[in-house]
């Protein structure tokens, strides 16, 4: 093994988190106030204080936080380290792997990594590409000219152009995306944080208003408020915290050049068009980590749209290219007896969206042997950020 | 059967700069057209400054049949903001272009019903010219 790796030279040691919301509810709190609410209860988590901290690494811009004014606010004595990985929601395992990095390469020590949302009235994740502006619309670029008049303004109605192209090389149906909401809706139910905690039925799935083909209302992500936030130190100081640490074993992001921008673009090749873009970085991940998908005990896999958690085991290698519509279809990914567990926690389909970053807290739970759904014994644990442009990212922890 | 609808032209909005405004002035022409690369012939879409596969920054533009396939597509049904709320459904396609290995454009799909559209279905290119401007925007429809 190259001694260029961040295996198991750090762990996730605390984890936290503020309540969840519906996108808007969380007035009138402040965004600053709820990321240093999820940050204090992590490293109260962790058996740490404020003062341990020394880092910071982020993605997605940090939702808008600031570790200035972190520091400045929850009288952090010194910063070491503040980083963040490019793009959006793609960078959300990636972030933990950044703060590995950093640790390993002894930049700093206690490193916090994070997400808060807070979505106001008129500003909608949902929208992010109108060609208008608006609080999560970006500015208009000489690239979006070529999207804007179509109507093509959110990543739902982008992914599904990805989902509906599958569908058509594959034979994908509409029936194996309604098993990815109904079984993460499914792992919801005992779960109080979760914000979606009723039943799901085949019924209720096909019921459901159709908002971009093949896509309908119960294939998308909630629209949430909160945060979480995630501590990761030395596996020397891990060992004498107070929860059982989760090492990151590996972790990798990027993606092939020509996935490049993907859905704001369009022009992948034909071997990639219908993936989740995440194959480099798969192989990447499984490499350095030493262990491949038969060893994952529980997937956390970035579920903004059902159709790409189906990419997403295809292209992590849990069941052949073009496949996982049957593949899930046969239970496999349901808590309840399936291979691999996946969204145990009820993702950001049916426990809240907090781009992804839920699903770094529920592989340490898993780990810790403390999660609502606990997958008895699991030791290893996958967590993935995107599909979505360059960076996606994927993060393993064991035990 | 539902036709589709067209996008408002409020939605069409140009910040052209130097390697994209070509194109932009030949489709107020109802010309479709794409770069290639002078040094490698490789064709790309949006207009950009280099050529992916060799660099070069020299690039000539060619002019396209404006006919192409559905290479897939969705039906927007809800109005993910206020300004479409008049145009559902409406469908957004991404099309192969001809005579353009492996360049795409992303466009509605209009004089059709929603129902008929499918992946590989024949496409001309059927211009839309903003009113009060210049400007002239593409869409595609059924061939025939």
């Amino acid at each position: 093994m190259s001694d260029r790796t961040v295996r198991d030279r750090t762990a996730i040691v605390g984890v936290g988190r503020t309540p969840y919301w519906r996108r808007g509810q969380s007035a009138p709190r402040t965004r600053l106030e709820l990321a240093c609410q999820a940050i204090l209860a992590a490293v109260d988590d962790a058996g740490l204080g404020v003062s341990d901290i020394d880092g910071f690494a982020l993605y997605s811009g940090g939702g808008g936080f600031d570790p200035g004014m972190a520091a400045q606010v929850l009288g952090i004595p010194e910063i070491r380290f503040t980083a963040g990985l490019t793009g959006g929601g793609g960078g959300a395992a990636g972030a933990v792997g950044l703060a590995a990095a950093a640790i390993t390469a002894g930049m700093a020590d206690v490193v916090v990594s994070l997400m808060v949302l807070q979505q106001p009235s008129g500003g909608r994740f949902g929208s992010a590409f109108a060609n208008k502006p608006g609080q999560y619309s970006a500015p208009p670029t000489p690239e979006k000219d070529f999207l804007g008049p179509s109507g093509l303004v959110g990543p739902g109605q982008m992914f599904a152009i990805l989902m509906q192209r599958h569908m058509h090389q594959y034979g994908t149906t509409r029936e194996h995306l309604a098993e990815v909401a109904i079984s993460t809706r499914t792992n919801a139910l005992g779960r109080p944080q979760a914000l979606m905690r009723a039943p799901m039925t085949l019924d209720d799935y096909f019921a459901a208003r159709m908002i971009a083909d093949p896509f309908c209302l119960f294939d998308f992500c909630l629209e949430c408020d909160g945060a979480v936030a995630v501590v990761t130190t030395t596996a020397e100081r891990a060992r004498d915290l107070r929860h059982p640490p989760a090492y990151v074993r590996a972790s990798a992001h990027g993606g092939s050049g020509d996935w490049g921008t993907a859905i704001t673009w369009m022009g992948m090749p034909e071997e990639i068009f219908a993936s989740s873009g995440h194959r480099p970085v798969a192989r990447d991940l499984w490499e350095r980590a030493g262990l491949g998908p038969s060893d994952v005990d529980v997937a956390l896999l970035y579920d903004h749209f059902t159709g790409l958690v189906l990419l997403q085991l295809e292209d992590y290698g849990f069941c052949p290219i073009g496949e996982a519509g049957p593949f899930v279809a046969d239970g496999n990914i349901r808590h309840a007896g399936g291979s691999i567990p996946v969204n145990t926690h009820g993702g950001n389909l049916s426990e809240a969206y907090i781009i992804g970053f839920s699903h770094v807290m529920e592989a340490v739970e898993q780990l810790r042997g403390t999660a609502t759904n606990q997958v008895p014994g699991a030791e290893v644990a996958l967590v993935t950020g995107g599909p979505a442009p360059i960076p996606v990212s994927g993060l393993v922890l064991t035990k | 059967m539902t036709r589709a609808l067209t996008p408002p032209q409020s939605l069409v909005g140009l910040h052209p700069d130097a390697w994209t405004e070509p194109f932009w002035v030949a489709a107020a022409d109802h010309r479709l057209t794409c770069p290639r690369c002078a040094a490698c012939a490789t064709m790309r879409m949006p207009p950009s400054p280099f050529c992916p596969r060799c660099r070069s920054q020299n690039i000539e533009w060619v002019d396209l049949s404006g006919r192409g396939t559905v290479w897939s597509f969705t039906i927007a049904r809800h109005a993910l903001i206020p300004e479409l709320a008049d145009c559902l459904p409406y469908v957004v396609a991404v099309v192969d272009l001809e005579g353009a290995p492996g360049v795409r454009l992303v466009a509605n799909v209009i004089d059709t019903e929603v129902e008929d559209v499918h992946v590989g279905m024949p496409l001309e290119v059927v211009w839309e010219d903003i009113e009060g401007t210049p400007v002239s925007v593409y869409r595609f429809r059924p061939v025939g």
